[in-house]
């Protein structure tokens, strides 16, 4: 027989292997680590979404749903959609409910790429774009945005990497891992050369509830869709989903918003792989959106004071980092260290138990910073900052 | 000001400069916006919130619902004011509804409680009936939950 790892399928071989996944193992390996590596709220969902889904299991509510997910809940989230994002979709044809907004990833690269299509991103970024893209047999083309910039993506750097094989555009605003926020007149250069080019826009909206605006954030700040500037609509697939904002990871509820055409292209992927996405998580979320936003608010604002400590104390230890708007993560330029980013999480993790993740795991453009997530207690966070401190000073 | 007073009602033991690592204000900013909020009386005080099941004795608290006499002039508030101010009474509420004040009674025990209404409240001029009902056990106290033991269970790095 032939050796089992000669049996994979070419395209999955291909994808390395995640360096979070590395750097996972070795702080699974410790105890008492003060993690700022992770990827979500420190929140549990709140209560009465908790309740919610409680309820519906009590009534029984354990089927199948409709494979777009449950009209009520399209009703529901394209209603918010319109309030959030000045959007407004047909929950009839053009709202697709996901198992998070990674499924919805993957259906967008599988029914709109063919071999060979070329799809332009920005990194650093959310780990899964590249794969998701090479998985569907597309070839993925990044971009890298620059600390420098405080990575905003440029329109002029996009229009350098399109050929006559690009077909997508992915951007995620505000970003993960970096919290950037991209200024509207550059995102209207960027609709711009979408439509010049004929480029569909996969736009990944799923921190744009976590902005902070004036009065050092406490105020939230406003999010612009690109599905909102003139003739985008058209050409965008909004994604977006309910486990930041809501603090739901593990309800894996997400959502697409696009033209009718391109959700049933979608579905078509979905009915077959996933059916539905579950129902208790479905139901939980229309309780999320109808009665949310007052928690949401108050997580906002938590994170919010947690920025402003994590702001401060950077820039008291003198490790350059800039403000992000949005998101929960700051990502620190620690290239004055003179150690890489694998380097600096490695020791920081090995003397001081907390750890970070390197920024390259993030994209080539990530090297030289790390990113440390605040959704964690004020208190660690304290904690967690005092050992950065001593761990810098002793570089 | 209202970033201020939400911090203040959650962790009330705040240094200046803690809060102003919060709020990204400076220390000096903290400390004027505080007296401000003194002066206008929008802070009333500062306490822990205990679980009385950790109090050595086990003290008695009591919701009684009174129903008062509305007076000409000033309706409820000279009799609320006046029954707030004995020392028993740890929070007054004119209400809507069935009865017009909640008053929450703390004693050492049973009948301590019991002989603050019979013999001070309802003996008052203007009060019309008590009700009294005596607390049991605290489940959630001024927003804390109580025997709340959430663990972190979040994996240590994910994307």
């Amino acid at each position: 027989m032939k050796p089992l790892e000669e049996r994979i399928a070419d395209q999955v071989r291909n994808i390395p292997r995640s360096g979070i996944r590395d750097f996972f193992e070795l702080v699974q390996g410790r105890d008492d680590v003060i993690s700022l590596g992770v990827g979500e709220p420190d929140f549990s969902a709140p209560w009465h979404i908790r309740e919610a889904a409680i309820y519906s299991l009590e009534k029984g509510q354990t089927s199948y749903t409709s494979n777009l997910g449950l009209l009520s809940l399209r009703e529901s989230i394209a209603k918010y959609v319109e309030k959030q994002f000045h959007v407004s979709y047909d929950p009839a044809s053009e709202v697709l409910v996901t198992v998070g907004v990674s499924e919805a990833l993957d259906l967008v690269c599988r029914a709109l790429l063919n071999p060979g299509d070329e799809v332009i991103y920005h990194e650093p970024c959310y780990v899964s774009y590249s794969p998701s893209i090479a998985l569907a047999y597309g070839k993925p083309v990044a971009i890298q945005t620059r600390v420098e910039d405080e990575f905003v993506l440029k329109a002029e750097d996009i229009a350098e990497k399109i050929t006559d094989r690009t077909r997508l555009l992915f951007l995620n605003f505000p970003t993960n891992p970096t919290g950037a926020v991209e200024p509207v007149d550059e995102l209207q250069k960027i609709a711009d050369l979408a439509i010049e080019h004929d480029l569909i826009v996969i736009s990944d909206e799923i921190y744009s509830e976590l902005l902070y605006g004036e009065d050092s954030g406490m105020k939230p700040g406003t999010h612009v869709s690109i599905a909102s500037l003139p003739g985008m609509q058209e050409r965008t697939v909004l994604l977006h989903g309910f486990s930041k904002a809501f603090a739901m990871t593990g309800f894996r509820l997400g959502y697409a918003c696009a033209p009718p055409v391109l959700t049933e292209a979608m579905m078509k992927i979905h009915q077959y792989s996933m059916l539905c996405a579950p129902m208790m998580s479905q139901v939980a979320a229309i309780e999320a959106l109808e009665n949310g936003a007052g928690e949401v608010e108050k997580m906002r604002r938590a994170y919010a004071r947690r920025r402003n400590l994590m702001l401060k104390r950077f820039e008291e230890m003198g490790v350059p980092c800039f403000a992000p708007g949005g998101a929960f993560y700051m990502f620190p330029d620690i290239r004055k260290f003179g150690l890489t980013s694998q380097e600096f999480a490695m020791r920081l993790l090995e003397e001081e138990d907390v750890a970070v993740v390197p920024g390259d795991a993030f994209g080539e453009a990530g090297q030289g910073c790390v990113r440390a997530c605040y959704a964690t207690s004020y208190e660690q966070l304290e904690i967690a900052l005092d050992k950065i401190e001593s761990f810098v000073k002793r570089l | 000001m209202d970033a201020l007073l939400e911090l203040l009602q959650k962790e009330g033991r705040l240094t200046a400069s803690q809060m102003a690592d919060r709020l990204g204000k400076s220390e000096a900013e903290i400390e004027s916006m505080m007296s401000e909020l003194r002066e206008k009386g929008a802070i009333l005080g500062f306490h822990a919130v205990i679980d009385p099941e950790h109090l050595g004795e086990s003290p008695v608290s009591a919701l009684i619902e009174v129903k008062l006499t509305p007076e000409r002039d000033g309706g409820f508030d000279r009799m609320a004011r006046r029954i707030a101010k004995f020392d028993q009474v740890s929070s007054c509420y004119l209400m809507s509804g069935g009865y017009d004040l909640a008053v929450i009674v703390e004693g050492d025990d049973l009948r301590e409680v019991a002989r603050f209404v019979s013999e001070k409240l309802s003996t008052l001029d203007g009060v019309i009936s008590t009700a009294t009902h005596f607390q049991l056990k605290v489940y959630k106290q001024s927003g804390f939950l109580a025997s709340d033991t959430s663990e972190d269970e979040r994996l240590p790095v994910t994307p």
